[in-house]
């Protein structure tokens, strides 16, 4: 294993290769070196000195990438001491950023990625309006520095349900709150100097959160809007328009009864795919909407939004095929697509020379619950197949424990 | 398992309630048990049907047989028989299920369907009577709506019987109810006939979190809760006992409350017991040795692996999920072979779901869990984990004999799977309950609507 860890090439061959940019490689070589892949492709000359893992009849693919959660910013949920995902004193929280709440000790993060997700999307959590900036992370490294892929990612707000405490208690409140908000981030981007003299009215949030907003108002930072009921979803495309914003919706219970809509906007769409349960914020949820969407030409990225599951995000996508969508494309929803949302498909969500080397080696379908993990590798470096659950596991085996 | 609501929010309070029964065979030794007639008895009426006779599928019975390509046949509510070849009765219909695969139908024992139903308000919480710390009093089938619109999504993935339970605030939270799964406008007609009630106990975080101003306020605090009522109970019993014997004078009181821990200490309704950790679960155990009844079956348990052996002994099983961890402190110690060294010990193991999105995908969590017991070197067998899922829950409610295997006699609740029931791309695609088939994914005026759906929700495969 130490061997593993300080070698700078490594060649994974004889696999099948699913490099998710392009079609599957038998027999192919993944070959990595100091952190990135080199080449890929069947006929990849190994280098003497390289770390050679034979993956005959496995599957290869990038590592999986959970665009949504809170890994790293809550170890148990019900336990306040140990949560750090968000804000719970303002509605508008534009200006937090998750990345000094993350624990890079989170015990949480071995869980996932032995299971295949390397990379994940820090997701707040408070805020009722907007929640304020997710971050994108490498589930590896030591320090907050060392883990964070980009940072911001995405700057997340509410449409659904349970934004309407923060809009009055009416969705048309909601809606009109963050219009105002909006609007007071132009007023004040366009008139700093007053501000600062004091010369202007009160504006709809402090200026550090209006100050956040900017990048989003100028197109530059994606705005992940959480909106289930097609009323809700319509408002958000609404919105982005008149604001001409880079909208990417979440949840989207109803997406698919306006696929073709969310498609022609261009507007990509996150989904849980094993949620159907019916409530009043979205009444026609159904197990096909990941599907339906995907066939209307919409990007869409598969998510399991529990930090503590992010394990599952392979049973989620293949749940999606079970309900529609092609093994390929719930293959590319967590991994290439996510990537491309979030603004890091040049170094992520694929297998391509030149990218960052998070990979899998899998012994076989993926999303199948008898294939095991039996490689990771994030940025280069083959991780222990170890966590707090594996250590558990091995104290209790045989009874009474040694402890 | 989270729902949409809870996107992007930090899930706080998963994993919470358990209960469960219906009426006990033996009547309960009740005053209104005097009159003759059973109170609030089942009116389950089988739904007439042809004979079934499904063929060419692979055939796992939970009894240990697998049939690579075999033929079951059932006839008036019953299995009548499963072999290789079987002759087609007149008037049968016959299913040709080759490439699908044919199981027990699924058995829950801790459900909330129908005591907290979509589409979740305020309105539809029905399932902690969170008055007192101990409401043995309560039935949950008194809370059940039948026109909960996640019954059908249940029945989809393949669920037969469950246990719905109380939620679990209180150290006692009242009785469960044990239904079959079919469409119906009352409780009454899904009560499965003759099965027992359970009573809902609950350990830990939850009591004590919801009475701490009141108490219990702490773990101790919940056990003299515990105690405090089957004292109550035990005395309740012996002066209906003494009165039953001599039947002179006016018969004492009833109280309805201790009615139920009477009931249990008799034997005649079993504890179910949702509890999280290790040395808890033995404490319990002792409880249940002071008072002289079983507890049935631990529910969660997430760290019933580390005394298996102690469950083994007590002859107590412990129904649990595959992977679920870490939403509280109490949780922090789940793992993924739970169900898997649980069996190794020679305890029985039950995967529950708790969820009304996990009851649909029963099949898969008992995946999860069969394979990571596999990889971590413990051997268990596609016809092991399936008991998980069907003869053990069966066991937990008392009605192993009735159903939870595809035995000759047993009655008929069946589904057909798309394919290997532990792959995730396996979907029931014919659920048979007592010889009806109440689902068909093929037919979309076979697949159940509740009177909330309609107007409401779009149908199947239907546009607004």
């Amino acid at each position: 294993m130490i061997a593993l860890i300080l070698a700078q090439t490594i060649a994974i061959s004889g696999g099948t290769v699913h490099p998710v940019s392009g079609p599957r490689i038998e027999n192919a070589t993944v070959l990595i070196r100091n952190g990135r892949i080199e080449a890929v492709g069947s006929n990849v000359p190994v280098p003497a000195d390289a770390l050679r893992i034979d993956a005959t009849g496995k599957w290869v693919t990038p590592g999986l990438i959970d665009g949504a959660g809170q890994l790293g910013l809550v170890e148990i949920s019900a336990v306040a001491e140990t949560r750090e995902a968000g804000l719970h004193d303002t509605a508008i929280a534009a200006a937090f950023t998750v990345t000094e709440g993350l624990n890079p000790a989170s015990m949480l993060i071995p869980v996932a990625r032995i299971e295949g997700v390397t990379t994940a999307l820090a997701t707040p959590a408070g805020g009722g309006l907007i929640g304020g900036q997710a971050a994108m992370i490498d589930l590896d490294g030591s320090t907050v520095e060392a883990m964070v892929v980009k940072s911001p990612a995405a700057m997340v707000a509410y449409l659904h349900e349970g934004a309407k405490d923060a809009g009055g208690g009416s969705r048309a409140g909601v809606a009109q709150r963050l219009r105002h908000v909006f609007d007071d981030a132009r007023e004040y981007e366009r008139r700093r100097a007053d501000f600062s003299r004091a010369q202007m009215q009160p504006l709809a949030a402090p200026a550090a959160d209006l100050e956040a907003l900017l990048p989003v108002l100028r197109g530059e930072l994606p705005l992940v809007v959480v909106a289930n009921r097609r009323s809700d979803i319509e408002t958000a495309l609404r919105i982005a328009r008149q604001y001409s914003l880079r909208l990417v919706l979440a949840g989207a219970a109803e997406g698919w009864m306006i696929a073709d809509r969310i498609a022609a906007a261009g507007v990509p769409v996150l989904v849980q795919p094993m949620d159907n349960i019916p409530s009043y914020d979205a009444l026609g949820i159904r197990y096909e909407n990941a599907a339906a969407l995907a066939r209307a030409g919409v990007t869409v990225v598969l998510l399991e939004t529990s930090a503590h599951d992010a394990r599952n995000l392979r049973q989620q996508a293949g749940n999606a095929v079970s309900y529609g969508m092609t093994w390929e494309a719930a293959l590319r929803a967590v991994t290439l697509s996510p990537a491309t949302v979030f603004g890091i498909a040049d170094r992520y969500g694929s297998l391509e020379p030149g990218k960052v080397a998070n990979v899998i080696v899998w012994s076989g379908d993926p999303f199948e619950f008898s294939t095991a993990v039996e490689h990771v590798f994030i940025r280069g470096r083959e991780i222990p197949l170890t966590s707090r659950q594996t250590e558990l596991r091995e104290r209790y085996k045989t009874l009474p424990p040694k402890y | 398992m989270k729902s949409l609501l809870a996107l992007f929010a930090v899930a706080l309070a998963a994993g919470c309630a358990t209960a469960g029964g219906t009426a006990p065979a033996p009547a309960p030794m009740t005053a209104a048990s005097d009159t003759g007639r059973v109170p609030y008895a089942s009116t389950y009426a089988r739904h007439p049907a042809p004979p079934v006779l499904i063929r060419h599928a692979t055939i796992l019975t939970a009894a240990g047989t697998e049939l690579p390509a075999g033929a079951i046949l059932l006839r008036e509510g019953r299995i009548v028989a499963v072999a290789p070849e079987l002759e087609a009765p007149p008037g049968a219909v016959i299913v040709d299920a080759r490439g699908q695969y044919v199981t027990p139908g699924l058995i829950d024992t801790h459900s909330h369907l129908g005591v907290y139903s979509a589409p979740g308000t305020a309105a539809e919480s029905d399932g902690n009577e969170a008055t007192n710390p101990v409401t043995a009093e309560v039935w949950a089938e008194h809370s059940f709506w039948p026109q909960d619109p996640q019954i059908p999504l249940a029945i989809a993935g393949g669920i037969t019987t469950i246990q719905a339970l109380p939620g679990s605030a209180n150290l006692i939270g009242g009785r469960s109810a044990v239904l079959k799964l079919v469409p119906a406008r009352t409780v009454q007609e899904m009560k499965f006939p003759g099965a027992r009630y359970g009573l809902k106990m609950a350990c830990g975080e939850n009591p004590k979190r919801v009475y701490r101003t009141r108490g219990p306020s702490t773990r101790m605090g919940n056990m003299a809760g515990y105690r405090a009522a089957f004292l109550e109970g035990q005395h309740y019993q012996r002066r209906w006992d003494a009165w039953q014997r001599e039947r002179k004078g006016e018969p004492p009181p009833r109280n309805l409350r201790h009615e139920t821990l009477a009931e249990v200490l008799r034997g005649t309704i079993y504890v179910q017991n949702h509890c999280y950790r290790a040395d808890e679960m033995a404490q319990m155990l002792d409880l249940a040795r002071e008072f002289g009844f079983t507890i049935r079956s631990f529910h969660h348990a997430v760290e019933a692996y580390k005394v298996a052996d102690l469950l083994a002994a007590a002859g107590t099983a412990a129904s649990v999920w595959a992977d679920w961890w870490g939403f509280k402190e109490e949780a922090m110690d789940g793992i993924q072979e739970n169900a898997a060294l649980l069996q190794q010990a020679g305890a029985r193991a039950v995967i529950h779901s708790d969820s009304p999105s996990g009851i649909q995908r029963l099949n898969q969590e008992a995946a999860k869990a069969m394979y990571a017991g596999r990889r971590a070197g413990i051997t268990v067998t596609p016809d092991q984990a399936l008991r998980w899922i069907t003869a053990n829950p069966a066991w937990v409610l008392g009605l192993d004999s009735v159903v939870g295997t595809l035995e000759p006699g047993k009655m008929a609740d069946v589904v057909v799977w798309s394919a290997d029931p532990f792959s995730v791309y396996a979907q029931a695609v014919r659920v048979y309950n007592d010889g009806w088939l109440v689902y068909d994914r093929a037919d979309p005026t076979r697949q159940p609507r509740t009177d909330f759906e309609l107007g409401q929700v779009p149908a199947p495969g239907r546009d607004r």
